[in-house]
């Protein structure tokens, strides 16, 4: 039985504006187990960005605990020791912004090399040409800045900037969304790869349905701040119990007859999300709910578990 | 056989750099009959925006060469056309809607003012001139076509007040004032959410139902395309490579490209992640003197790469540019 | 594998043809060279270089532009173009000295203030700056010059102080927009120090902006410098500065107009060039539209 890498307890991340208090993420727990790709689904506003970076240290939790191969990392990036940084590492989800204009590719590998490592400049070099060989880059495009790569091929160089240091978890925030079709199916190949290679976890966070049933083995679905199910990848595709995952499966584009087959029966997405700001009392996602019930206004419904592994946040299932 | 609505011939649109000439479209074939919907598949860089922007006359002046090819619009080349005649077709006849909402709505003045301008002019075309308070019922009347709830309320707001999906259907709202006859959505979907996205679509589907209006549909979302057009185009590195009925696009693709697309796909009943297609996308310095797909293709044969493929008939109005369905 | 030195060569030639793409600025390269070498060399170039200093002829004095004397002579003598020359050579002094003095702790500031928004330090960095700005520069440094003692050194502090807060503000407003995005925070996450992060990640977006601002100061500089010494507050005589000649000069108008006008003419003239070569500057850096 793998054991757990990373645990989050109850997290919550409130922020202050001037239009009142955004509960970004509002009491989220799961844990992903060391060697498997966990998903993280969800629209705007649902939080999961802010999960990853609350994780990563790039903000500070408002309260709940992230464990870590069992040690508590609950703190902001600056409190964090290097080792810790060293096997924690991101991918942002726009290749265009997460890699320095005004450096080369080569400088950009670099950093990671020089910061945890011993290596001198030769070292560097050879390990900055083996990265890019790993991505299937030529080792020409050290010299390049990023302007002078395709999206698809700047994310390869973060791919291979997140695996620069050996890390043993990687949070890939939206990694293929800005990327077209065949590029992404060259990129998430690579990471799977990459996955089975160095024996590493992966928090997956996508809004794409598609790309997490091929490549997550466990789901969870967020709304406005909170997980609303979780359960394993097949189980939440074939019976999905939530009204919002059954709108959200309902609602995307596919292109065969088998997949319109499996989609749920079609929900017509009504509304606007709401802001964050305003959330609605009770259950969150009750104004947009077509199985709304008497009680789903008042009382925020707990989490159940409806089967063993597949949880669910519902007034529906209790009792 | 009636005249087209829009009918690109030949179209080659060349961009003048430092570096050189980016030969970006090479002969773009095209077509889009009167009340039909059109798709238009192609990935980042293929020259699908290139061409849309061809249509309305709106690529950059200084780079832009368009050494060949005509764009004939209910029979005239819009490529000829003086700026009399080209500016009634961009107020009434032919529109588009971009995909980034937040750009293309001026953040300074409020929505109800850029709305009634496009309706101002456009109907000024007509012939037509409104009065302020039937600009402003017009006006209503559109943001309520689109289903935005609350219009007047709406038209009071800056586009910042708003939020992607509500700005991205008074982009539509404005594109429909002004495209009696086509209406070109690019990528109208991409930079929302997926559940708004699906709804934007619908709406484009339902108005371009209820009303005469033709749409092209650009889009790198092959299933976004499949639920809303009959019929297909598929595009590569400045050329079309196949067209049909959607259908039979998505259950019979022909083009080597347009198949490792489709198998590129993740499908929502699992069966793992495909292969992508290995290679880049040629570069337009110094593109592939015969077939574009050619460095790329795991069908390349030998007249592939000194010949460029014109489209071949492959039966119930499925065409391919590939010589392996030359006859 | 095409090595580093050809890239960056490719890199110059690139920037050459940006920049050369208006004649205007390669009007302003011409001029700003000119005044460079003019002022370097003034000891060779100038037909009367003695003229500078102290020098008295009045049988030559306040001779219009003719064969001998170009640009004609002033009351005392002295040849007008040579003592133009050397005004060219304390005017691009002022403008050296004042930059390298206000523009690194004004980077360095706007960086941290920037980097650090939010935080005490940041706040403390930006009330400072605003309290500088808000006094009306010309003021700043006419009170201060008119409590030291008049010269040329202390009219260059005095800009000085005026000038570092600009720097500052440009600074932070780009650090402020680039704090949040993704390549800064992926540098963090790595585990980057601070000063990396300030001078390797943030300052070489900023260099951009830094430069066209240096470039379009020159000429700011070389005008405020030449007011106070126009106003007797910075160099005296007989060092021969554009300002302080312009205003000598302004009493003989309009008789003997070409002892006050060619100094006024040459101030305009570097600033000009300055202008010119700041806007090609800023042509250079902006990206390519296809």
């Amino acid at each position: 039985m793998a054991e757990e890498i990373l645990t989050v307890k109850n997290l919550k991340k409130y922020f202050i504006t001037a239009q009142g208090t955004v509960r970004a993420v509002d009491g989220v727990s799961f844990s992903v187990k060391s060697g498997e790709t966990f998903g993280l689904v969800g629209e705007s506003g649902s939080g999961k960005s802010t999960v990853a970076y609350t994780v990563m240290g790039i903000y500070n939790p408002t309260s709940g605990e992230i464990l870590f191969k069992g040690v508590n990392i609950s703190q902001g990036i600056n409190k964090r020791p290097k080792s810790l940084k060293k096997e924690l590492q991101i991918v942002f989800q726009d290749p265009g912004s997460s890699l320095n204009p005004k450096r080369t590719i080569q400088q950009t590998l670099e950093l990671p090399l020089k910061v945890h490592g011993s290596s001198g400049t030769e070292d560097c070099t050879s390990r900055v040409i083996e990265l890019l060989r790993m991505v299937e880059l030529p080792a020409e495009y050290m010299y390049r800045y990023p302007r002078e790569l395709g999206g698809g091929e700047k994310q390869m160089v973060a791919i291979a900037r997140a695996l620069a240091t050996s890390p043993s978890f990687i949070l890939l925030d939206e990694p293929t969304s800005a990327l077209d079709v065949s590029v992404q199916a060259k990129i998430m190949n690579m990471l799977m790869r990459f996955q089975k290679e160095f024996d590493l976890s992966y928090l997956f966070i996508t809004h794409n349905l598609s790309l997490m049933r091929n490549v997550a083995s466990r789901v969870a679905i967020m709304y406005l701040g909170k997980i609303c199910e979780v359960t394993s990848a097949s189980e939440f595709f074939h019976t999905p119990l939530h009204p919002y995952t059954r709108m959200l499966l309902s609602s995307i584009p596919v292109i065969t007859k088998e997949e319109e087959a499996l989609k749920p029966k079609k929900i017509a997405s009504r509304g606007e999300i709401p802001s964050p700001v305003n959330v609605p009392p009770g259950c969150s996602f009750h104004s947009r709910c077509p199985e709304r019930m008497e009680i789903c206004s008042k009382e925020d419904p707990s989490i159940v578990e409806v089967e063993e592994g597949h949880t669910v946040r519902c007034h529906l299932y209790h009792g | 056989m009636s005249t087209p609505l829009l009918e690109i011939k030949d179209l080659h649109v060349y961009f003048k750099v430092y570096e050189g000439i980016l030969k970006v479209l090479s002969g773009v074939d095209f077509r889009v009959e009167k009340k039909k919907k059109v798709g238009l598949i192609g990935e980042t860089g293929c020259g699908k925006t290139t061409t849309m922007k061809a249509i309305m006359r709106i690529l950059p002046a200084l780079s832009a060469r368009i050494p060949k090819g005509k764009i004939l619009f209910e029979g005239k080349d819009i490529l000829e056309m003086n700026s009399r005649d080209l500016q009634k077709v961009r107020r009434r006849n032919i529109s588009i809607v971009f995909q980034d909402p937040t750009a293309a709505l001026n953040p300074v003045f409020k929505v109800g003012e850029q709305l009634a301008d496009v309706i101002k002019y456009s109907r000024k075309e007509g012939g037509t001139s409104l009065s302020e308070k039937e600009i402003k019922a017009e006006a209503v009347r559109l943001l309520k076509e689109v289903a935005l709830p609350d219009p007047e309320r709406i038209m009071e707001n800056y586009p910042v007040q708003l939020s992607g999906g509500m700005r991205q259907r008074i982009c539509i709202a404005m594109a429909l004032a002004s495209a009696n006859d086509l209406l070109i959505a690019d990528e109208p979907g991409t930079s929302l959410d997926v559940t708004i996205e699906d709804q934007i679509l619908r709406l484009l589907k339902r108005l371009v139902e209820e009303r005469d209006t033709s749409i092209v549909l650009i889009s790198h979302a092959l299933g976004a395309v499949r639920g809303l057009v009959d019929r297909v185009y598929v595009m590569y590195a400045g050329n079309m490579v196949e067209v049909s009925d959607t259908e039979d696009l998505f259950s019979d693709p022909l083009h080597p490209y347009a198949r490792g697309l489709l198998r590129a796909v993740p499908k929502l009943t699992g069966g793992g992640i495909a292969e992508g297609i290995r290679g880049r996308i040629p570069d337009y310095l110094n593109p592939p003197e015969g077939c574009r797909f050619f460095p790329r293709c795991d069908y390349a044969m030998p007249i592939c790469e000194k010949n460029q493929p014109p489209f071949f008939n492959h039966g119930n109005k499925h065409e391919v540019a590939c010589f392996l369905y030359q006859r | 594998m095409r090595s580093l030195s050809s890239r960056r060569w490719k890199a110059i030639r690139k920037g050459w043809y940006k920049f050369s793409k208006s004649p205007l600025s390669i009007i302003g390269l011409a001029v700003v060279l000119l005044v460079m070498f003019l002022a370097v060399f003034a000891n060779y170039v100038a037909p009367y270089p003695g003229h500078a200093e102290f020098f008295v002829d009045f049988a030559r004095a306040s001779e219009p532009p003719g064969w001998t004397n170009l640009c004609g002579t002033d009351e005392m003598g002295r040849d007008v173009l040579s003592r133009v020359f050397f005004g060219f050579r304390y005017s691009l002094m002022m403008a050296v000295v004042v930059l390298a003095l206000v523009v690194p702790p004004g980077v360095v500031l706007g960086l941290v203030a920037g980097y650090f928004r939010g935080m005490w330090r940041s706040t403390v960095i930006m009330r400072i700056t605003d309290i500088f700005i808000s006094v009306p520069a010309l003021i700043l440094a006419l009170s201060i010059c008119s409590v030291l003692t008049p010269s040329v050194f202390n009219a260059m502090m005095a800009v000085s102080l005026m000038w570092w807060p600009w720097y500052c503000r440009l600074v932070y407003g780009v650090t402020s927009s680039l704090r949040n995005e993704f390549f800064v925070q992926a540098a963090e996450v790595t585990g980057a120090g601070t000063f990396h992060m300030l001078f390797r990640e943030i300052l070489p977006n900023c260099l951009a902006t830094i430069l066209t601002k240096m470039t379009l100061d020159v000429g700011w500089v070389i005008l405020i410098g030449a007011s106070l010494s126009f106003v007797g507050l910075g160099a005296q005589p007989p060092t021969p500065d554009l300002g302080t000649m312009v205003a000598d000069g302004a009493k003989y108008l309009p008789d003997q107009w070409w002892i006050s006008i060619f100094p006024a003419v040459a101030i305009v003239f570097v600033i000009l060039g300055f202008n010119l070569l700041g806007d090609g500057v800023r042509d250079l850096f902006a990206t390519e539209e296809i």
